[in-house]
């Protein structure tokens, strides 16, 4: 960082630092108001009356008697055991992140490496698959599933969403792995290694940025999937987001908007701790894969 | 390993008890396998803990309740043998279950195990029971008591009245948009429409076929209702469903809406309402329009369903089981308020009022046609044209043949 | 790589793949060309808690003998895919025989569900993807130059609108551009209008769905970008500092290019994501004013009856607007291909 290239005028960092600024106030505000306003009664945060209710918790005030209230995050997770939705939530992630990622890299590793053309078609076939709307791919789903006994477990959401995100992660392990230079693994295997030797000991060390990266996008969307899990869960199977659909309400029944916002400040959380902890891997990662690049 | 095989069966044997102690005795199945799929809202819950109070060594009791219940109970249905042994449906949704042919007729069932099922409460379809009802919905009038008093007009008994009334109230200056409603573009606009439409004795077919007449009269008339209440409401009523709509009540911007009556008991809920609203929360039975008798609204029932392709046995423990879970014996305190109950020996409470009004005004049910489903989609998505302003009456009810009929060509209703 | 080494890296993806996706795109275009049998109704007695009626109900023991010999339905070739719900082309051409003048002629056709939902669809599209790319790499620039202490905390807050579920992201944002909420209440404050309401209007919803999108997407873009730049040459740089490149002549010549793959992926994964849009309209409730393919889709299967053959129909029809989307950027691809092969 202490490079010539990078060093910038004074007037140019006023720039950048006022522009991530204002990106920052624009990608967190939302967050900000939703966590100051879980602590809210729900006429405050969605105030109708007037929206600087949702700031001073005016009725908030006259029901609880201070301008604060964790009734939300008590009805979460203790009336309604979010703690539940959330371990199956990591459940889901865990294994869609490590299984997207071990299938990925495989498979992105040899459409890097392989020069026949039919690499090119296989790619443009995952990527027409992605094109496949996923509400009608899962809907599609529910017969089998049902006749072999399939439907509502974690396992078989985890599998489909492993196989609806891996048009993505292939392509995305792809590219990455076209930047590793072909000499790193050519060299082993004339040393005398296997293709899978030669990729397990001169590519793994230093895919790790591609592979973080990817993994943060697999992460995410298992995290935030709504089509597959709710569709194809059972109830007590649920994981997060289904579950904070589930506190909205229907049509003919009231429900608890207060329980879903404070479970989804309190479902931001650990990716909080996630985050800050990658953070380091992706930007030191990054860094020295450069460097070997 | 003993002691805790000791302390589980004596923790068992104590829950059992208390089911028991809790009215649940009735249910002595022998055997069989009873899973329940079905909606979450709490009278539903009460249902299905109800059945699984049933369980024993022998009979498996599972539920599954959800608000995606209907996207999976016919799948669930459809296997050899079906996941679901029951569906928990209304009046709308049994239709999909009924076209595909997954539903077991009931009435050998009822014979022998539905003696405490009043008459009422079994759906026929010709001639044979293909479900229980256990509780009634409508939609009807809600009015803010204090506001109307201080305009000083009675409650509406029809949409014309509603409209002058709301005409007063904000010449007034009491409020901007006096008028609610969940007029949201798709399945809650075409609900509004379904009723408005009945109000004015429209028929929705041809009668005895799947033909579709919507674009006459009664049809213009009901559309134009709908925009003269749209300008009383707040800008944004295309995007209110009933949870919006509730909210912009609990604030205090709204004096009269139509509302189902299953949102009444939160709506008089002090906790989360601005000053004043709950307790001046008043209902009504619904309103009539055009000069028409029957009130402009649907009446609507929720009951249980049991599978086709499962074994006997599994069928009878599961009619059982939802048999036991409706008892007169589950009423109480908690229980009467969560919904408006169709069974023997419930007493209304002040929220369930408008429900029985609009029975006893020989309100009709929502229509039970195979394709009806298919017109109330295209409905939600052709109304909000004319809503906006750009189309006129008779062409968007035009369109909305038109996309009805490619619906009803692909499922085979019309040729 | 020999075949046979590449078949065994590429098994588990590929069999994943052919299982969960391939096998169900072949069943979607099988249903898509088949519709339900002719139901045979007959007129029963209906009763229920609230008396008895007459009323239409199929003859399931008719059907069920219709069912039974041909369990796919009637087979009706494209019919579904152009019919009134999809292509239209009978309405297309009776609106064209008919038009007074082409300003009429297009206003018939933006009346028909498909097209009405294809030029949302395609203005949503053109205009969020390159929006959203230039913002994500302008973040990614300026992430990129900040202190390395600050950088964690930024990247975290960055990732935040792709992070919140859309779900409650999409209700916390509408109830914040009401017009009585925050923004609501600001951008009226701002254009001197009491009365502005972003979701009454057409075009102001159309707006609020384009900046959403943008926003939504951008963190995409910006890690994508930013995980790129870490492996920007630093000697290329320094040489072209030495050469006398101006700041943005470096940005031009030295870090577009270097990013430029990853500029195609991006662009490949939002065009496609963009043009199946779906959340913000079900989020925003805005399907009055704006609708999607994916939206006529989920719509189809949300009802009571639900239609699966024009459900499909519109699917096959997904796949072959994005192929036709993606062809230059396929193209490319294609070149790129064979240069890396020679």
């Amino acid at each position: 960082m202490s490079s010539k290239a990078t060093q910038q005028p004074f007037y140019l960092r006023v720039i950048v630092y006022a522009f991530v600024g204002f990106w920052l106030v624009l990608a967190a505000f939302p967050f900000l108001w939703t966590f100051w306003g879980s602590f809210k009664v729900e006429l405050d945060f969605f105030s109708i009356a007037d929206w600087t209710n949702a700031l001073t918790g005016e009725r908030t005030q006259q029901v609880h008697g201070s301008s604060f209230t964790g009734d939300g995050y008590e009805g979460a997770w203790v009336k309604e055991e979010f703690w539940r939705a959330v371990l199956n939530t990591f459940i889901v992630c865990f294994f869609v992140v490590t299984i997207s990622l071990t299938f990925g890299t495989l498979g992105g590793y040899a459409l890097s490496r392989s020069g026949h053309s039919y690499t090119f078609w296989l790619l443009i076939a995952a990527l027409i698959a992605r094109a496949m709307p996923q509400i009608t791919l899962v809907s599609g789903y529910l017969l089998p599933f049902f006749e072999w006994n399939l439907w509502g477990y974690l396992p078989t959401s985890i599998i489909v969403l492993v196989a609806i995100n891996q048009p993505f992660t292939l392509w995305m392990l792809h590219s990455f792995f076209q930047k590793i230079p072909k000499d790193l693994d050519e060299s082993a295997k004339v040393d005398g290694c296997t293709q899978f030797q030669a990729f397990r000991f001169a590519i793994i060390p230093v895919m790790w940025p591609g592979v973080i990266t990817t993994g943060l996008f697999s992460f995410l969307l298992a995290y935030n999937d709504f089509a597959v899990t709710t569709m194809l869960l059972n109830k007590e199977n649920q994981t997060m987001v289904p579950k904070i659909a589930s506190f909205l309400g229907t049509t003919q029944t009231e429900g608890n908007v207060m329980f879903a916002v404070a479970a989804v400040v309190s479902a931001t959380a650990p990716l909080f701790i996630l985050v800050m902890f990658f953070q380091r891997q992706i930007v030191s990662g990054l860094t020295a894969g450069a460097v070997k690049g | 390993m003993f002691l805790k095989k000791v302390a589980a069966s004596v923790a068992l044997s104590i829950v059992a008890s208390a089911a028991m102690a809790d009215g649940h005795a009735k249910c002595d199945i022998a055997e069989g396998r009873v899973n329940i799929v079905g909606n979450e809202f709490p009278a539903i819950q009460t249902v299905g803990a109800g059945a699984v109070a049933c369980a024993n060594d022998n009979v498996e009791v599972k539920t599954n309740l959800t608000a995606e219940h209907q996207t999976i109970n016919l799948a669930g249905m459809s296997t050899t043998p079906a996941e679901y042994t029951s569906a928990i449906v209304a009046n709308s949704s049994i239709v999909a279950l009924m076209n595909e042919d997954v539903l077991r007729p009931l009435d050998d069932m009822v014979a022998k195990y539905g003696q405490n099922l009043k008459k009422n409460q079994l759906i026929t379809v010709d001639g044979k029971v293909m479900a229980v009802a256990f509780m009634a919905n409508a939609q009807h009038l809600v009015y803010r008591a204090d506001v109307l008093e201080k305009a000083g007009i009675e409650p509406p008994k029809t949409y014309e009245d509603m409209l002058v009334g709301a005409a007063k109230i904000r010449e007034m200056g009491l409020m901007e948009n006096p008028l609610g409603g969940a007029y949201k573009a798709g399945w809650n606009l075409a609900q509004e429409f379904t009723n408005m439409y009945i109000g004015h004795d429209g028929a929705f077919f041809k009668a005895g076929t799947a033909e579709v007449s919507i674009n006459n009269a009664q049809g213009v008339a009901t559309l134009e209702m709908l925009k003269s209440l749209s300008e009383f409401m707040n800008p944004d009523y295309l995007t209110h469903d009933s949870n919006a709509t509730s909210a912009e009540w609990k604030a205090g911007n709204v004096a009269m809406m139509n509302m189902w009556g299953s949102r009444v008991g939160p709506l008089k809920d002090e906790e989360g309402a601005a000053e004043g609203v709950a307790a001046n929360t008043a209902i009504a039975g619904p309103m009539t329009v055009g000069g028409g008798t029957t009130p402009a609204t649907t009446l609507w029932w929720d009951g249980f369903t049991v599978a086709k392709n499962i074994s006997d046995a599994d069928a009878s423990a599961t009619f059982q089981a939802l048999t036991a879970a409706i008892d007169p014996s589950i009423l109480n305190e908690e229980t009467s308020a969560q919904a408006v109950w169709l069974i023997d020996g419930y007493e209304p409470t002040d929220a369930a009022v408008g429900v029985f009004a609009a029975a006893e005004a020989s309100s009709v049910p929502y229509p039970m046609l195979p394709y009806q489903g298919l017109l109330h989609t295209a409905l939600g998505a052709e109304l909000p044209d004319f809503l906006t302003g750009k189309e006129d009456a008779a062409k968007t009810l035009a369109d909305v043949e038109a996309a009805y009929n490619a619906a009803a060509k692909e499922q085979g209703f019309l040729k | 790589m020999k075949h046979k080494t590449f078949f065994w890296f590429f098994l588990p993806t590929g069999l994943a793949m052919l299982l969960f996706i391939v096998l169900p795109i072949v069943s979607v275009i099988l249903q898509s060309v088949f519709v339900e049998h002719e139901a045979v109704l007959a007129v029963v007695e209906n009763c229920g808690p609230f008396g008895c009626k007459q009323e239409t109900t199929i003859d399931q023991s008719a059907t069920e003998a219709l069912r039974t010999a041909r369990p796919l339905g009637q087979f009706a070739g494209l019919e579904i895919y152009f019919n009134r719900g999809h292509l239209a082309t009978a309405e297309v051409s009776e609106a064209w025989r008919s038009r007074d003048g082409l300003g009429d002629f297009l206003s018939t056709i933006n009346n028909l569900p498909f097209y009405r939902a294809m030029s949302f669809t395609l203005v949503y599209t053109f205009t969020v993807t390159p929006l959203l790319i230039v913002l994500g790499f302008a973040i990614a620039v300026g992430v990129n130059s900040l202190h390395r202490h600050l950088k964690g905390l930024v990247i975290f807050f960055s990732l935040l609108p792709m992070i919140v579920t859309p779900l409650i992201g999409s209700l916390i944002l509408f109830w914040m551009i009401d017009s009585r909420g925050i923004l609501g209440s600001a951008l009226q404050w701002m254009a001197d209008d009491p009365t502005l309401s972003l979701k009454a209007s057409t075009g102001l919803t159309w707006v609020m769905l384009i900046v959403y999108g943008v926003w939504h997407s951008a963190p995409f873009a910006f890690v994508v970008f930013y995980a790129g730049l870490q492996t920007l040459p630093k000697d290329t740089l320094e040489s072209a500092m030495i050469d006398g490149a101006s700041r943005w002549q470096q940005i031009r010549y030295v870090v577009i290019p270097h990013l430029m793959p990853l500029l195609t992926f991006v662009a490949l994964i939002q065009l496609m994501d963009n043009f199946r849009v779906l959340e913000p309209i079900v989020g925003f409730s805005a399907e009055a004013h704006a609708t999607s393919l994916s939206w006529i889709i989920f719509n189809d299967l949300a009802g009571e009856t639900r239609l699966l053959s024009s459900a499909a129909a519109t699917s096959v029809l997904t796949i072959i607007g994005v192929s036709i989307l993606l062809s230059p950027v396929l193209v490319r691809t294609w070149r790129d291909f064979h240069s890396k092969a020679e």
